[in-house]
């Protein structure tokens, strides 16, 4: 249960940080990742601002053998950069700069009334179903290009 | 579009950043938001418990009605047509899944431990965006 409240209370803080940075407004996300034109730079503001307290925690993690809720750290160990990571990179790099929602706005955004959002947000449900569901070969393959 | 306060923005990002760092050091979770809605939807049958995920997923609307209503008055602007907003969504939701995470799981928690591929994935992500809005801006001009 209080790992529940957690989860509710993080998101709650992040559902803020990125509707007071404006990352809610696909036209601020357009604005800046249009490198070639009038480039807005809030978003290295904002992605800036993000890694300073995470970073924090990571270098504060070292120095704790377990959570203060929980039984075990779940920090992904894998270093391998693999195919999927990096199609999946550009795939959803795409999509991203298609529309100018990323998950995380996508879903804060859902309470700020408009209705592409929804739309966005189903699709992008789809999209996840869909990769659930797909068995492509040169997708399944879990061989490493990069092992570091 | 009014520029935004760098401030405002920066203090957004330090928002996101504590609950990151928060969920990291309560419950040992990565602050993932794909990850944390395809469980959270049943999509994904490992991670979190559901409930922890749900728990979070509801909690971003909550925290953006929370600074519409006390703190400013955000704009929602979508310029692109209904096909495009279905094909984006498709792209974002097939790609994060395969490539495990998006701009929070790899971009603010990734990148913050130094993660090879965080780096990789978030390099290859925001080239992908330049790339496309510069395709679709100077390019094609849409």
């Amino acid at each position: 249960m209080r790992n529940v409240l957690a989860a509710l209370l993080t998101g709650v803080i992040f559902g803020a940080g990125l509707t007071l940075s404006d990352m809610t407004n696909p036209a601020r996300v357009i604005a800046f990742l249009d490198l070639f034109g009038a480039w807005d730079p809030t978003l290295a503001f904002v992605m800036g601002g993000a890694l300073v307290p995470s970073a924090l925690a990571y270098v504060v993690t070292r120095r704790m053998r377990r959570p203060l809720l929980h039984t075990a750290f779940h920090i992904p160990e894998n270093r391998t950069l693999d195919r999927q990571l990096l199609i999946g990179g550009a795939i959803f790099g795409l999509g991203w700069g298609l529309v100018g929602y990323c998950p995380g706005p996508a879903l804060a955004g859902l309470a700020l009334g408009a209705w592409q959002t929804w739309l966005f947000a189903g699709a992008m449900l789809a999209g996840m179903w869909l990769h659930s569901v797909t068995d492509l070969p040169i997708l399944r393959s879990r061989s490493g290009l990069v092992r570091s | 579009m009014e520029p935004l306060d760098p401030f405002v923005a920066l203090a957004g990002g330090l928002l996101i950043g504590t609950a990151a760092a928060l969920l990291l050091l309560l419950s040992g979770r990565i602050a993932g938001v794909s990850g944390m809605l395809a469980r959270a939807t049943g999509i994904a049958d490992s991670g979190p418990r559901r409930s922890h995920a749900l728990a979070f997923v509801l909690g971003l609307p909550i925290g953006a009605v929370l600074i519409a209503g006390f703190v400013r008055a955000p704009d929602v602007i979508v310029t692109s047509s209904i096909p495009l907003i279905i094909a984006g969504g498709l792209l974002v939701g097939f790609g994060t899944r395969l490539g495990n995470g998006c701009t929070s799981g790899h971009g603010v928690c990734g990148m913050a431990r130094l993660s090879p591929r965080s780096i990789a994935a978030t390099a290859t992500f925001m080239a992908a965006g330049f790339l496309l809005v510069g395709v679709m801006r100077h390019v094609i001009g849409a």
